[in-house]
């Protein structure tokens, strides 16, 4: 009795994972060396102002242009077909918003489509099957399901429709590349502003959403790398995962209790950061909190100041990117392994420019 | 005043050795509680102040109400999956009543509306058992995915504030300097359900359904309705369990509470209520939610990862109802 109920719950926690939105797994992201790292520093570096501590991944200079070479052939209003996760949530629109602009300003058709709830994995492969049907100019998916798409990606290959993956990757060699997010690139960025913050002493602490999906770990082990390469002086606490609000509020107070000389907490979405928040709150202590994502708390929180900021990330680039590397697949020219789509690092200062509003979402 | 019901088994015992059989268990889950306390004061930084013990109490006052509800249900013999993800449903409909964007309910009218959602819940719960037949585990975990559903449909899926200043207040005000509302609404309820199990109709009914139910129907009580009852008073605890659980934040979020019910049920069973039925301990049941937290809150001082609190939880429980079963053999063969 006891089992099966464990495995109900296991069941319903998957389900869960499944539909949280725009916080989905690259299966095999790789981290991309300096020279693949293409427009990822450009926002970054011009949020940022005090920027000697820059991380390995940022060595781009922040004058390079907005897009990887420059070099983008014009279309002739050929279709390029995007089948994203989802269409109505904020960051799947926002994709959208950054996948018609590239559209509009190369010349491209692109059709947009992504089923109603992240779960709907067979709804997706109807999708895409769709899109193969009406042979575009090229293809690009961010797939639900890693695998489940593999026949239908061999029938797309087959039929020599250049396809991008964007988002998460697929299992299969198929993609040309992968539009993603890089975590652990985001999270350092996290680490290098509570690092501003705090100084360079004191206790750290991490309260994980996740410990299991690939942009999970990420998001910790990303932070712990770059606090361990660029301030050793700092001690990070052993990550704590906690993934409902009620459950990070009591880690964070437990953590701080612990370690009267705590000076800062990081938060890997937004339960994580609201629930370190209320924790911080309930012991007395002042803390800096920092987070990931946005969501209506964190943004009122940040807003009124009782968080520092977050790192959001970017699904309007990643739009432009995905269809930037489709244009260029359809042109035949090379393409890096992985194109990371950026991150933003915004606090109550700058999270109403224009620029990074686009990127948050209640 | 004795807060613990023993069962009325066939063979059951006079009242005087009924009562100390119930007072050894309740001493017996009180000394695990001291005993884990104890080794935490040494094991973990800064564990040993006062204010540690407060806030274990405060943490676990939402589970623990919920848990005081689901000792009626698990002495009936039933169980009650459907508290975790019910009590987000509920705390979702809170949002709905009170957050200025949805109906901004005065305070008053959106705590009866919210008590009221905790009782059809369980209602609707105790009808499917006990009009329709269904097994708890079944209709409960139906209810279970329902309010899942429906705390996502209803919000949305996105989180909903509740920027009701009184309602916050609920739980993190301090009626009594020192001790959050959460903790005074925790042992109150206590009280309460101390005295809803041994002094009404109701606790001893529920009793004697969890110990033999044909024999209760015999005897003319009707079953059908105390243990729709039963769920009803559930759902009211487990409505409160929202409430301290969301005013403690001031906002909801659609996606939690899955996994809960486990720890509610896990409260219940190391204070000694059998999952069989017929037996049934409030204090055990207080004393239990207390040990899950005290050791989750202790792991986590101790900056013990997540996944061995989770460990060193369920070992806890194995050992606490292997315990309680050897007591009660050796009790029985005397």
């Amino acid at each position: 009795m006891r089992m099966m109920r464990s495995t109900l719950a296991l069941g319903a926690v998957l389900a869960l994972g499944l539909t949280a939105c725009g916080t989905s797994t690259p299966a095999e992201t790789e981290a991309p060396a300096p020279a693949d790292t293409t427009t990822a520093a450009a926002p970054v570096e011009e949020t940022t102002p005090a920027d000697e501590t820059a991380p390995a991944e940022e060595t781009t200079p922040a004058d390079e242009g907005e897009t990887t070479d420059g070099d983008v052939p014009q279309g002739n209003g050929e279709t390029i077909y995007l089948v994203s996760k989802g269409f109505q949530h904020r960051f799947w629109q926002a994709v959208k918003e950054g996948a018609e602009q590239a559209g509009e300003e190369f010349n491209y058709k692109i059709e947009f489509v992504g089923p109603q709830a992240e779960t709907q994995v067979t709804e997706q492969l109807n999708m895409l099957q769709t899109a193969l049907d009406t042979k575009p100019a090229a293809i690009g998916l961010a797939a639900l399901d890693s695998s489940a798409a593999t026949p239908l990606l061999d029938q797309i290959a087959a039929a020599d429709i250049p396809l991008i993956a964007f988002d998460s990757g697929v299992d299969t060699d198929h993609p040309l590349t992968t539009v993603s997010t890089d975590n652990a690139a985001a999270a350092g960025e996290a680490a290098k502003h509570m690092v501003e913050l705090v100084g360079n002493e004191g206790t750290v602490g991490l309260v994980c959403h996740d410990e299991v999906s690939v942009t999970g770990k990420q998001r910790c082990t990303g932070f712990q790398d770059w606090m361990k390469e660029n301030a050793p002086e700092i001690n990070v606490l052993t990550p704590q995962v906690a993934g409902e609000v009620g459950l990070a509020a009591d880690t964070a107070k437990s953590m701080i209790q612990a370690n009267p000389d705590m000076v800062g907490i990081y938060g890997t979405n937004e339960a994580a950061a609201s629930g370190v928040i209320q924790g911080a709150s309930e012991t007395g202590a002042d803390i800096v909190v920092v987070g990931f994502d946005s969501g209506k708390t964190q943004l009122e929180a940040i807003r009124d100041g009782r968080q520092a900021g977050a790192v959001t990330q970017a699904p309007v680039l990643m739009g432009y990117e995905t269809v930037v590397a489709a244009i260029k697949a359809i042109n035949g020219q090379e393409l890096p392994k992985v194109i990371d789509s950026g991150y933003q690092w915004y606090d109550a200062s700058n999270m109403d420019d224009e620029e990074i509003a686009g990127n948050l979402y209640e | 005043m004795s807060t613990s019901a023993e069962g009325t088994r066939a063979e059951s015992s006079s009242g005087l050795s009924r009562f100390l059989k119930s007072s050894i268990q309740q001493v017996f889950v009180f000394a695990a509680l001291i005993l884990i306390y104890i080794f935490f004061m040494f094991a973990a930084p800064n564990f040993a102040e006062p204010k540690i013990a407060l806030d274990i109490v405060q943490q676990a006052a939402y589970i623990g109400v919920m848990a005081l509800g689901a000792t009626f249900i698990i002495a009936t013999g039933g169980i009650d999956l459907s508290v975790g993800t019910g009590m987000t449903l509920v705390a979702v409909m809170a949002g709905v009543f009170l957050s200025g964007d949805w109906m901004n309910l005065p305070l008053g009218a959106g705590l009866v509306l919210i008590l009221l959602v905790g009782a059809v819940m369980g209602l609707l719960n105790g009808l499917n058992i006990s009009v329709l037949g269904l097994p708890p585990f079944i209709a409960t975990l139906a209810m279970m995915m329902v309010a899942r559903g429906l705390a996502l449909v209803i919000s949305g899926k996105a989180t909903i504030s509740i920027a009701n200043q009184g309602y916050v207040w609920l739980a993190n005000g301090e009626i009594i300097p020192g001790l959050k509302n959460a903790s005074l609404i925790f042992i109150l309820m206590a009280i309460v359900a101390g005295v809803l199990l041994n002094k009404t109709l109701l606790g001893r009914y529920a009793i004697a359904i969890g110990s033999n139910e044909e024999a209760t129907r015999l005897s003319g009580v009707n079953v059908k309705f105390w243990k729709t009852m039963v769920y009803v008073t559930a759902g009211v605890f487990m409505a409160l369990g929202a409430i301290l659980y969301s005013a403690r934040f001031g906002f909801v979020q659609p996606a939690e509470g899955v996994g809960f019910e486990l720890n509610v049920i896990a409260a219940v069973v190391i204070g000694g209520t059998s999952l069989s039925g017929g037996r049934a301990n409030i204090i055990g049941t207080v004393v239990g939610a207390l040990i899950m937290e005290t050791l989750k809150k202790g792991l986590q001082m101790m900056g013990i990862a997540q996944e061995w609190q989770l460990v060193v939880t369920g070992i806890v429980v194995l050992i606490a109802v292997f315990v309680d079963i050897v007591r009660r053999k050796r009790a029985s063969a005397v």
